[in-house]
């Protein structure tokens, strides 16, 4: 079986997933970034590498800040974007995955960037594309289920070669809903993939899937000991609907226990970073004096997210 | 019509046969194997000289999708499946639209089965009305219509009152009720094995405990009621260890076991592929393991298709949401064939488990042995080819199944039921 997101040669066709990419193609993306960080800051933001492709933001379930920024991220490499909210059209007409794909392909799209509620639903276009024969036309998987999220992935690596340099002496955690969690999964396999040689989940046992440690990871429940000694703390969103139930007993409790608070975040190393997907829940997962602290590399992250989705929706879409 | 089926080895598990034999059909029935009967006048003679001569299969799960599914399958198109897959017996679980649950329902399937005179058809009935786990159905009157057993199919009980009453009701009159351990809200919060690979795809789990649980309701629940219980589909180690235990201590329980399930693990399910979206979930490799070797050594009693075919459409979407089910009729023989030959057992006990041991959990006796006498459902096939499985060449109107592409042993030549050719290849 052929990872479907690499074509015959081994290079990049899709992004789909951060976990079995290889070592190279990462780092690659990472590097290509780098330049386009430095676009922000020009007065004409926009280099021509996508003049004249079409990217659709196909968007099946809702997002405001990852469609933006891949958005802004398109525009800047001066493709023409569309935005489609599906679940507000086709979809809720009965209209199947597949056939809304076909239709837009017959629009002459150059690029996916799909967003869908069930795992694995942009594999599914992406080998469709391919059994079709449609090699031209790539998919960017901006979130699907608890599967993967693999340019938040990426734009987190980012953010952590940025402030840590070397990936390969590191300890990192990642705090909270792991379960429900895209972005912990793109996260624990690319940190394991980069080398790094301490990935610690933290969190309840409701929260953390089962055989998690078989991804690489070690286990702690215990935030004390968990946060011991690490030089990146990732905190991961924790959903409304999870909070009052049979996974947690109350959002109260949960902050009480998990939440990142100045206290327990002194148990980690004084340079360590503070990382967050967004958007946050403050009192929380997160402590307001801790999300606006001089650890927080927040705001940061989300300025590279646009670069990293430059970098790989540019080395897609010029191939 | 009078056959002579001269010079195929003629495996018969139920007589413990396996020796080159002329096998002699007439009237519908196996008249003789070796020697001709006086006065025999073969009419046509098919040469099975290296083929083998087994009793037609006997499949205890092959939905037919009729009444209510049409889109899916229909009876002409399972049955010509059948057919092509030797099988000459299918059990038929309830899990129609409406479900099994009429008398009347079930005298028409059976009258439409007939007419078509392909395989012969043994309803499964429904064991409450409409599967919903609420009332009774009319368990006398449906064996009167030609229920064998009752069942829930994929549709478990919530109430246990509900289902101790289903079965002291028919533990009344003996009859067999056929149970998928599936406990009911924690078979429904998944969508595959609830362990690496549903963690590292994302996917929703089903852990093991919806077996073991459910498992532990039947059995104690079968202890006080007295009822006869089947125990379909299992999926895990565990729950294998627990039919054992209950066989320990003497309880009369049988149980099977999907072609699926023997074979694969939820690593085949790869990059989401949703052939491999099935109920129950493919477990892990440890759990298929104990599977093929239960099956080998008998403490699981039967292998079956649990044949289920979806149409593309409720294939062709992401895995979650994704129609379970899998075709299977014309890749029974197939794959037993592959998992006796990988377990390492004479074809005569690995024929067993889709002849005689099926049959006696239908109740079937006069078919799955070429007993002079017997019903002549015979399936001659050749055990060296092998064939490749595409799309076009099953004729089930279910395309969807994880052995697509794969090459595999068995390749059915002729099919007899009742003394007549109803397949050639």
């Amino acid at each position: 079986m052929r990872n479907p997101q690499l074509n015959q040669h081994g290079e990049l066709q899709h992004l789909l997933t951060l976990d079995g990419l290889p070592r190279d193609i990462l780092t690659a993306i990472l590097d290509t970034a780098a330049p386009f960080t430095e676009v922000a800051e020009r007065e004409v933001k926009k280099l021509p590498l996508l003049r004249g492709k079409s990217v659709f933001n196909l968007f099946f379930e809702n997002s405001t800040r990852t469609r933006t920024t891949f958005e802004i991220a398109a525009k800047r490499l001066s493709a023409d974007v569309v935005n489609l909210n599906i679940n507000t059209s086709s979809a809720a007409k009965g209209e199947s995955l597949l056939d809304t794909v076909d239709n837009l392909c017959a629009m002459q799209a150059d690029m996916f960037v799909v967003r869908h509620a069930a795992s694995g639903a942009p594999m599914l276009i992406a080998q469709h594309l391919q059994n079709t024969g449609r090699d031209h036309i790539h998919v960017v998987n901006a979130g699907d289920g608890r599967h993967a999220h693999p340019t938040q992935g990426l734009l987190d690596m980012y953010t952590i070669r940025h402030f840590k340099r070397d990936f390969t002496n590191l300890t990192v955690a990642i705090v909270g809903d792991v379960l429900h969690s895209r972005v912990a999964r793109s996260q624990i396999a690319a940190l394991t993939t980069l080398g790094v040689p301490e990935v610690r989940v933290i969190g309840p046992k409701t929260l953390l899937p089962t055989e998690v440690e078989r991804l690489g990871v070690r286990v702690f429940h215990d935030m004390s000991e968990g946060l011991r000694g690490v030089d990146v703390v990732m905190m991961l969103r924790l959903q409304n609907e999870r909070m009052n139930g049979a996974l947690l007993p109350t959002p109260q409790e949960y902050y009480k226990i998990w939440g990142l608070t100045a206290e327990k975040l002194a148990l980690a190393r004084p340079d360590a970073i503070v990382m967050h997907p967004g958007p946050m829940n403050r009192g929380v997962e997160i402590d307001s004096a801790v999300a606006d602290g001089a650890q927080a590399v927040i705001l940061p992250q989300v300025t590279f997210g646009i670069a990293v989705r430059m970098a790989v929706m540019s080395m897609l879409g010029s191939r | 019509m009078n056959i002579l089926i001269s010079n195929g080895r003629v495996v018969d598990p139920a007589n413990r046969v396996d020796a080159v034999h002329d096998v002699y059909v007439s009237g519908g029935k196996i008249v003789a194997l070796g020697a001709a009967p006086d006065g025999f006048k073969a009419e046509r003679t098919i040469d099975a000289s290296g083929l083998v001569v087994a009793p037609g299969f006997i499949d205890l799960a092959a939905r037919l999708r009729e009444p209510g599914y049409e889109y899916r399958a229909t009876l002409e198109s399972e049955m010509e499946a059948a057919m092509a897959g030797g099988v000459t017996s299918l059990a038929i679980p309830p899990d129609t639209d409406p479900a099994l649950d009429e008398p009347g329902l079930v005298e028409m399937l059976t009258y439409r089965a007939k007419k078509l005179n392909r395989a012969h058809i043994y309803p499964v009935g429904a064991l409450t009305l409409g599967l919903k786990g609420e009332r009774l159905s009319e368990m006398a009157e449906l064996v009167e219509a030609g229920c064998v057993a009752f069942s829930q199919a994929n549709v478990p009980v919530v109430d246990n009152t509900v289902l101790m009453r289903a079965l002291q009701y028919a533990a009344t009159f003996g009859f067999r009720v056929w149970l998928q351990p599936l406990a009911p809200f924690l078979s429904r919060v998944g969508h595959a094995h609830d362990g690496e690979v549903s963690t590292r795809l994302g996917l929703s789990g089903i852990p093991v405990a919806a077996e073991t649980v459910a498992l532990y309701t039947y059995l104690e629940l079968a202890r006080l009621t007295g009822a006869r219980l089947h125990i379909t589909r299992l999926s895990s180690a565990a729950g294998l260890a627990l039919i054992d235990q209950a066989r320990a201590e003497g309880m009369d329980v049988s149980c099977d076991v999907s072609i699926n399930h023997v074979h694969l693990c939820d690593m085949d399910i790869g990059y989401f592929n949703p052939n491999c979206h099935l109920v129950p979930p493919l477990r892990s490799q440890r759990d298929r393991e104990a599977l093929a070797r239960g099956l080998a050594d008998g403490r699981i009693d039967a292998l079956c298709s649990d044949h289920t075919p979806v149409d593309d459409d409720a294939k062709q979407t992401p895995f979650s949401e994704s129609e379970p089910g899998a075709t299977g009729l014309e890749l029974l023989l197939p794959l037993t064939l592959k998992w006796a030959d990988a377990a390492g057992l004479p074809l005569l006990d690995g024929l067993a488990r889709i002849t005689s041991d099926a049959a006696k959990i239908v109740g079937i006796t006069k078919a799955g042995h070429l007993s002079p006498g017997a019903r002549a459902d015979v399936c001659v096939f050749d055990p060296a080819a092998h064939v490749k499985i595409t799309r076009e060449g099953l004729r089930s109107q279910g395309k969807n199944t994880p052995f697509l592409g794969m090459e595999l042993p068995g390749k059915v030549r002729y099919t007899l039921v009742e003394g007549q050719v109803m397949f050639e290849g």
